[in-house]
């Protein structure tokens, strides 16, 4: 039992990040129907934002989010804005490979930039600790990790289903044209879409800075894609699906490891990919109607 | 109040409406009848902004709007009610009407106009926490009507909104549009229902294939032998 409690926090932890990147792809896939390739890379340039500012800047781990947040953000919405919505009306086929071209491009423009080698946090960043409660061990950066993807997407939730903005963004996401008709730029909201979704996965970037201690260019490609897995579990273009979906795969894939051979953790998110599409395409949440949401 | 003068539409290499003009006087209802794919649809998404005219100039209320974008074109004051509702499905009735205020800025004259759609409407009030996709068809289409007049219209445009509702429904919706009207709200609208659309309208245009065939008072069109034949059933 503490053995599962044990795996549970971990895959908890685990499962946060997931959702995080999750969030974005879904949002973007709601809105525009891209499978943003490039998500991953963003969430990547987040982590080494939040590395500079520690290393560099000296700002403790929340201000380093949040610089992270803010810079992808930006980023998001000026890949948006110069490599899809040129796009926007051509075929889904033209704007997926671009988006892949992004994702290279990201990448080795941060290897040109910053050299392939990983970067290693100060030991004094983020001093690890432990506590023992109830016989488990929780160290401050699962807490950390949990808290922080915990209050984000509350703030999340709170901005779709509040505010205006977040109205509009599912206005858009349901009928382009009629959310016209109501006045609401969709060019705008298009952004907010991207903005929001690259903060999201910039945290996440930061998250798995501090639980690996390390940063590296090509760090997005496997959370990205495993997160994109999470996406699809939870039913693409729903944001609690992302959620859900992220949670699940991040505790299935701990716990395959834990019990059974972390050689088959990566294994684990492909063969769940595999699983839904031939059981339950449109994911956990998903109704079984049409293909937009 | 609203010009639209000769403008030429295409969708690729189909020309959907061709050269096609009318006019809409402030406070008056004006009907604009005619088959499938005549361009009815075409028209309103022109004046609404969501198509661009090849040639010609759309005016209201002496500016060209013709080039302005659509998402502008709501605050002047032209609201559409589209073909086939088009409400939010996945968002309630009260985030419907909403939308339809998304560009005011008046929260408190918001939420009285919120309660006097739910006045005109009482079955929407009953109903403003549910999800609107589950709504009946007369429902939704009620919706759609509180959503753009959300907007406080001084133009709006519907497209068809009797279709697929039934005789009793249909008799409903046509009273509101009358009381719509007579609340200072001028009309075009767009009709398959000639016989109904006549009787309420002012004025009217009979499109076939992108082109005004006849116009006039309704009374008048509404004894021509041709428009009873084509579109009266006899
Ligand atoms: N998106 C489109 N692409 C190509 N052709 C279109 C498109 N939309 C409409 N058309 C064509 O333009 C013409 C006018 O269509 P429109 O929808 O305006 O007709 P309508 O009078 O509203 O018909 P209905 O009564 O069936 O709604 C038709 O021939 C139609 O096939
Ligand atoms: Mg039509």
């Amino acid at each position: 039992m503490l053995e599962f409690s044990q795996q549970l926090i971990n895959g908890l932890s685990l499962g946060a990040i997931y959702a995080l990147i999750a969030l974005g792809y879904t949002m973007v896939y709601g809105i525009i129907l891209l499978i943003n390739f490039a998500h991953g890379d963003i969430m990547m340039v987040g982590a080494f934002v939040g590395f500079y500012s520690i290393t560099l800047l000296g700002s403790n781990i929340v201000a380093a989010m949040i610089f992270a947040m803010i810079a992808c953000a930006i980023l998001g919405v000026v890949i948006e804005k110069i490599a899809y919505r040129p796009l926007r009306n051509s075929t889904r086929i033209a704007a997926l490979i671009t988006a892949i071209g992004m994702s290279l491009f990201l990448e080795y423009a941060t290897i040109f930039l910053l050299g392939p080698q990983q970067k290693v946090f100060p030991q004094s960043a983020f001093p690890l600790q432990q506590y023992e409660i109830m016989g488990l061990l929780i160290t401050n950066k699962d807490i950390f990790i949990i808290v922080s993807a915990v209050v984000l997407m509350i703030i999340l939730q709170f901005i779709i289903k509040q505010t205006k903005t977040g109205k509009a963004m599912r206005a858009v996401s349901v009928d382009r044209e009629a959310a016209v008709l109501m006045g609401i730029s969709v060019d705008k909201t298009i952004s907010i879409t991207f903005a929001i979704g690259s903060a999201l996965a910039a945290a996440a970037g930061v998250m798995i800075g501090v639980y690996y201690n390390t940063v590296n260019p090509l760090m997005g490609i496997i959370p990205g894609l495993k997160a994109f897995v999470a996406a699809v579990l939870g039913g693409i273009g729903l944001i609690p699906g992302a959620m859900v979906g992220g949670f699940v795969l991040g505790i299935l894939e701990t716990f395959v490891s834990g019990y059974g051979s972390s050689l088959y953790r990566d294994a684990v998110a492909f063969g769940v990919l595999i699983l839904i599409l031939l059981i339950k395409p449109t994911g956990l949440l998903g109704k079984n109607t049409g293909e937009k949401v | 109040m609203l010009e639209v003068k000769e403008i030429d539409v295409y969708y690729g290499a189909i020309h959907a409406l061709k050269g096609l003009s009318l006019k809409v006087e402030q406070g008056s209802i004006v009907t604009l009848i005619g088959a499938n794919g005549a361009g009815k649809t075409t028209t309103l998404k022109t004046i609404s902004g969501i198509l661009r005219p090849q040639n010609g100039t759309v005016t209201y209320k002496g500016t060209d709007i013709t080039k302005v974008l659509p998402e502008k074109i709501v605050g002047l004051g032209i609201s559409q009610v589209p073909e086939g509702r088009r409400v939010f499905s996945t968002m309630s009735v009260l985030e419907n009407l909403e939308m339809g205020a998304y560009l005011r800025k008046d929260k408190k004259e918001v939420r009285r106009d919120i309660q006097s759609v739910f006045g005109r409407f009482p079955r929407l009030g009953e109903r403003r926490k549910q999800i609107s996709g589950t709504l009946s068809g007369g429902e939704q289409q009620m919706l759609a009507i509180g959503r753009a007049l959300m907007a406080r219209p001084e133009l709006l445009l519907m497209d068809e909104p009797s279709m697929g509702l039934a005789p009793l429904l249909v008799k409903e919706i046509f009273e509101i549009i009358k009381d719509i009207n007579s609340q200072g709200t001028t009309i075009l609208l767009v009709e398959q229902n000639a016989n109904m659309a006549l009787s309420i309208a002012d004025r009217a245009y009979v499109l076939e294939t992108g082109e005004i065939v006849l116009q006039g008072p309704s009374e008048q069109l509404m004894k021509s032998a041709e428009v009873k034949k084509a579109y009266l059933g006899g």
